[in-house]
């Protein structure tokens, strides 16, 4: 490990933290909420490890949404990670298999974000400790604040209405995710059919929504260009 | 409301979720050489995978009104929670924008 690369992406990741606590936050009362024990609730922060999943299939959970739609519902908000993998693949070639699998179980968001832009600007960083000190402490903190989620999640009365605290999270990622036409397309067929489809069975409205609207971004962008 | 399913098959249900999710994560950085990058179009569909999945999971939490009509408290928090997100794009700003909206209206004026 080169400890200056280390410490600059624990420096760089510092101000992320902020967004992503308070969401770990959010998951741990998700999980609460919907009847998971503490043991449950750690072992999904720590074996999914992905927060906007994590959410989704809490919500379904609660509701009782068959498991089948569970597992599809949560991966298909995972898919976008093929897309990171892709990206940063390059950047890792020279390592070991062994942390190969290591670095891309820590692969996140804003691990990714914040380490292709230092990747793509300087060349000669230690690649291999920066990015693990940005994605790291993002592990540590997910877990820590998972547990006060459903600390905090369990003792705050009902009427506060807490758990209204997952759209919220969810609205704050939709909006930086809609950045033109086509991705607003994308946003408006899936969340339009997502609502036409709420009283589908078997909670089959979210991912038949985003379906429709992936392809609907897709179809968007080729009629624009 | 809290789930109906029994321990075993939620810890089932998570560890899949889990593999599948590693597998994503794994799949380009264990096979670069073999497969460089994201066919074309499959790239462009997963563009799009934030935007729509995303949507679909707010749009219904607004806009689906139970037996009693609308939520006042809760479109107008939403509101709150869209402009500040925008201005933002803060996580945290939009939470306190949206929670502390819904407060004032639970606690202050309904």
């Amino acid at each position: 490990m080169d400890s200056v690369a280390l410490r600059r992406g624990i420096k760089d990741v510092f101000p992320l933290l902020l967004g992503v606590l308070p969401f770990a936050l959010v998951v741990g009362v998700a999980a609460s909420n919907a009847g998971l024990d503490l043991e449950l609730a750690i072992g999904m922060s720590v074996i999914v490890f992905a927060g906007a999943s994590q959410l989704a299939a809490l919500e379904l959970i609660r509701t009782d949404a068959p498991i089948l739609v569970v597992i599809v519902t949560a991966v298909i908000i995972n898919l976008r990670m093929f897309m990171y993998s892709a990206s940063i693949a390059p950047y890792f070639r020279d390592f070991a298999a062994k942390w190969k699998a290591g670095l891309a179980y820590i692969l996140t968001d804003q691990a990714y974000a914040l380490s292709i832009a230092r990747f793509e600007t300087e060349e000669e960083i230690d690649r291999l400790s920066y990015y693990v000190g940005v994605a790291v402490p993002l592990w540590i903190g997910w877990q820590i604040m998972t547990v006060a989620g459903i600390v905090l999640g369990a003792r705050v009365p009902d009427a506060w209405g807490i758990d209204f605290a997952v759209p919220l999270v969810f609205l704050a990622l939709l909006v930086p995710a809609v950045e033109d036409r086509a991705t607003m397309a994308a946003a408006l067929v899936g969340g339009g059919i997502a609502v036409l489809g709420a009283g589908l069975p078997l909670n089959l409205g979210l991912p038949v929504g985003a379906s429709t609207g992936i392809i609907a971004g897709a179809l968007a962008e080729r009629v624009m260009a | 409301m809290t789930t109906s399913y029994g321990e075993p098959i939620l810890w089932l249900t998570i560890v899949v979720i889990g593999l599948l999710t590693f597998m994503i994560r794994v799949s380009f950085i264990a096979l670069f050489g073999r497969l460089d990058e994201v066919p074309p179009r499959v790239d462009t569909l997963l563009r799009y995978v934030p935007a729509a999945v995303l949507a679909g999971l707010v749009f219904p939490e607004f806009l689906t009104f139970g037996a009693s009509g609308p939520a006042i408290d809760k479109i107008a928090a939403g509101g709150a929670a869209v402009a500040i997100a925008w201005r933002t794009e803060n996580v945290l700003a939009t939470l306190l924008a949206g929670m502390g909206t819904l407060w004032v209206f639970r606690f202050l004026i309904l």
